[in-house]
């Protein structure tokens, strides 16, 4: 369970002060599926990076499961990272040199999964999301979708209780999106995880059972009962 | 995962890998290649130095001749000849013999210097030149004028014969050569352990007054002597026993003889000119020689160092061109050969800013993403160092197979007493001499190992360049400057 207790994110570039966060107040149950959105620089990223402790707060709490990640040191974070939290980036973020197996694996070597069970588990997860027969290739080989594929099971081979994705259909047409938000979906339901996602697409973000939308760093959050 | 990343990546950036490799190897072969010349300078050189004292001496001691002065004339060799009959066919002949370059020391320094601190062995060495002078000269004949050799001078003349002076004359060569007398019992020090017996034998321990003589192998041909021939020095006949060939190809001395020989047809009874002195401790040798000097004045200490200082000529000056100007380049080309492996490292990291950032989003501590870095960096150093130290051994493969020519001056500077004059026994004669050395340039085991620990040094300083930056990397940052 996250809780975001005024969290406030202020960059400053030479005389210029932006807060991409203003003190915002958010809680995210075990297992919700929330989406974010909002205009270009309205503080969406950075919010998902506060949620990921890719990053840490200039004032506030971003407390999970009781941890606040933003008094955590580097070492402690990339602990939380690796054992709790899965990510999927727009751009996918594949390592170009490896396989997607390989690519998988990347995830799994920070917990010290032994190589044969890290291939293993890789191969598994590559088969969850429909890429059985491509564990070989390289990311250059496949179509954007599948490479987003590669990366959803890379987010989720580790099982982590929440799973952040940052506009993952971004770079992708609607065929593609379609695709992969099912699978997305479909992960959510079967490993009943945390899934928070920032996207553009009012499509998508229609369907989403709660709806966060940023504006100038503050946070309104609608409950969509029709999903 | 680790290697199989290492190997995935260097091959995909195999021409940056390869500019990084081939910097270093320049700069690593240019270490070897300076460093085996070097060492092949040091060999030419102490293969110089050995024709003049020998091998396993680590320092000479001498007396330094006197300065020039007019009453030196008298020490210079005089030959006197009665002229002969002009019709008389009978040869003079005349040698004389004198000690060569220095003053004698006594026989008795020999052991003192044996008693000094840090000395393990003094042997006394007594080095001659003989200048033998023979030929004919003969008287000139008067002869009358034709006309009774009477001229009358106005008011009646001289009353003296009148004629002139015919024929007369003088035919002679002269034979100048050098002989130094070894101590036979001791053998393993000296000029003579430069040469190696090539006919015949070297002298027995009990041969301590035999008329016996080492004839140099060059000096043996232009005389056409054999094991066996007979040699005369100053009417004393000496049966040649053996052929000694320099290793330098010039020998020391012309004719070996035992040193009480010497001493004797030298009417130099207990002197000897050169005690060759062996250190207990090569690293003591400025300690010994500053004993030596100290506790018997008057003599000269000439260590090997010293003598070093006199060689001149192309080998002196390929000598400090290699330990300069190749030293320096060899410096600024790994400086060069770092920076640019640094650089490029640190720019491959830059372009893998998305990478890195992602792999630490997935919980990689920046310790594994620095090791990933510094692992290639390491692997494109290992490469430099294999491809320098086939780069270097391949030239220096090719100094040997060349194999030049150097020229070296001994001495040259003809003072005496100092560096230029004062070293040991055959040195005086060596002082003008020239020799050419083949230059090798050997590769030691030590070059090698400093080379492979270029490559790790260059490795690990791009690796420093890069992981430096990818472990500063933060992971929001990495990410937000791509999106």
């Amino acid at each position: 369970m996250y809780e975001l207790k005024s969290v406030t994110k202020r960059y400053t570039r030479g005389k210029e002060t932006v807060d991409a966060l203003a003190g915002v107040d958010l809680t995210i149950a075990d297992g919700d599926r929330l989406v974010i959105q909002g205009p270009t620089g309205g503080g969406k990223s950075t919010l998902l990076q506060m949620l990921g402790g890719l990053d840490k707060p200039t004032a506030g709490e971003v407390v999970l499961d009781g941890t606040d990640l933003a008094r955590l040191s580097e070492a402690k974070l990339t602990k939380v990272r690796s054992e709790n939290i899965g990510f999927v980036f727009q751009s996918f973020n594949l390592i170009p040199t490896l396989t997607a197996q390989e690519n998988v694996e990347t995830a799994l070597v920070p917990l010290g999964v032994k190589v044969k069970d890290r291939r293993e588990r890789a191969a598994e997860a590559l088969k969850s999301v429909g890429l059985g027969e491509r564990l070989a290739h390289l990311p250059s080989e496949m179509s954007g979708g599948q490479q987003q594929r590669v990366a959803i099971a890379r987010a989720l081979v580790k099982q982590p209780k929440v799973l952040l994705a940052d506009e993952p259909t971004g770079n992708l047409d609607e065929s593609m999106r379609d695709e992969i938000m099912d699978v997305l979906e479909r992960m959510w339901k079967e490993l009943g995880l945390t899934f928070i996602m920032v996207t553009h697409d009012s499509a998508i973000a229609k369907k989403a059972p709660r709806l966060a939308t940023i504006r100038k760093g503050k946070i309104t959050v609608k409950e969509n009962a029709s999903s | 995962m680790f290697f199989t990343y290492l190997r995935r990546e260097l091959r995909r950036r195999r021409k940056a890998a390869l500019v990084v490799a081939s910097g270093l190897a320049l700069g690593i072969a240019l270490v070897i290649v300076v460093n085996s010349v070097s060492s092949g300078m040091g060999k030419a050189q102490d293969k110089v130095l050995e024709s003049l004292y020998g091998l396993g001496t680590d320092m000479t001691v001498t007396k330094a001749a006197p300065a020039q002065s007019s009453d030196n004339a008298q020490q210079r060799p005089r030959f006197d000849f009665d002229a002969q009959d002009s019709d008389s066919d009978a040869e003079q002949s005349s040698d004389i013999v004198m000690p060569q370059g220095f003053q004698t020391l006594a026989a008795s320094t020999v052991t003192k210097v044996g008693e000094q601190n840090g000395v393990s062995d003094a042997v006394g060495g007594l080095s001659l030149q003989v200048i033998k002078v023979n030929g004919q000269f003969t008287r000139g004949q008067f002869q009358q004028n034709g006309d009774g050799g009477r001229q009358g001078g106005p008011g009646g003349g001289t009353g003296q014969p009148q004629g002139e002076v015919q024929g007369g004359g003088a035919n002679f060569d002269v034979n100048n050569y050098s002989v130094y007398g070894t101590d036979v019992t001791e053998l393993t020090a000296g000029p003579l352990t430069s040469s190696k017996i090539t006919s015949g034998r070297t002298f027995k321990s009990t041969e301590t007054d035999a008329k016996v003589v080492v004839v140099d192998s060059a000096y043996a041909k232009e005389k056409e002597l054999k094991v066996g021939s007979t040699v005369t020095i100053k009417k004393v006949k000496f049966k040649v026993i053996g052929i000694a060939t320099a290793d330098s190809g010039d020998a020391a001395a012309n004719l070996y003889v035992p040193l009480k020989q010497a001493q004797t047809i030298s009417d130099q009874k207990n002197k000897v000119t050169t005690i060759y002195v062996k250190a207990t401790d090569s690293q003591q040798i400025d300690t010994v020689k500053s004993t030596i000097q100290k506790n018997i004045s008057g003599t000269t200490v000439t260590t090997s160092a010293d003598l070093a200082d006199t060689v001149s000529g192309s080998l002196s000056t390929a000598s400090s061109l290699a330990t300069n100007v190749g030293k320096w380049l060899s410096i600024a080309v790994l400086v060069a050969a770092f920076l640019v492996a640094g650089l490029l490292t640190s720019s491959a990291v830059s372009r893998r800013v998305r990478e890195f950032g992602t792999l630490k989003a997935l919980g990689w501590r920046s310790g594994r993403v620095t090791r990933q870095v510094v692992g290639e960096a390491m692997v494109n150093g290992l490469l430099g160092g294999a491809l320098g130290i086939a780069l270097g051994l391949a030239g220096a493969y090719v100094v040997t197979a060349i194999s030049p020519t150097l020229e070296a001056q001994l001495g040259g500077g003809g003072g005496t007493g100092g560096p230029g004059g004062g070293f040991g026994g055959p040195g005086r004669r060596a002082a003008a001499k020239t020799l050419d050395v083949a230059l090798t340039a050997p590769v030691s085991a030590t070059t090698v190992a400093i080379a492979v620990g270029l490559a790790v040094a260059g490795g690990l300083i791009a690796g420093a360049f890069g992981g430096w930056r990818a472990s500063r990397l933060r992971p929001a940052d990495a990410l937000r400057r791509v999106e």
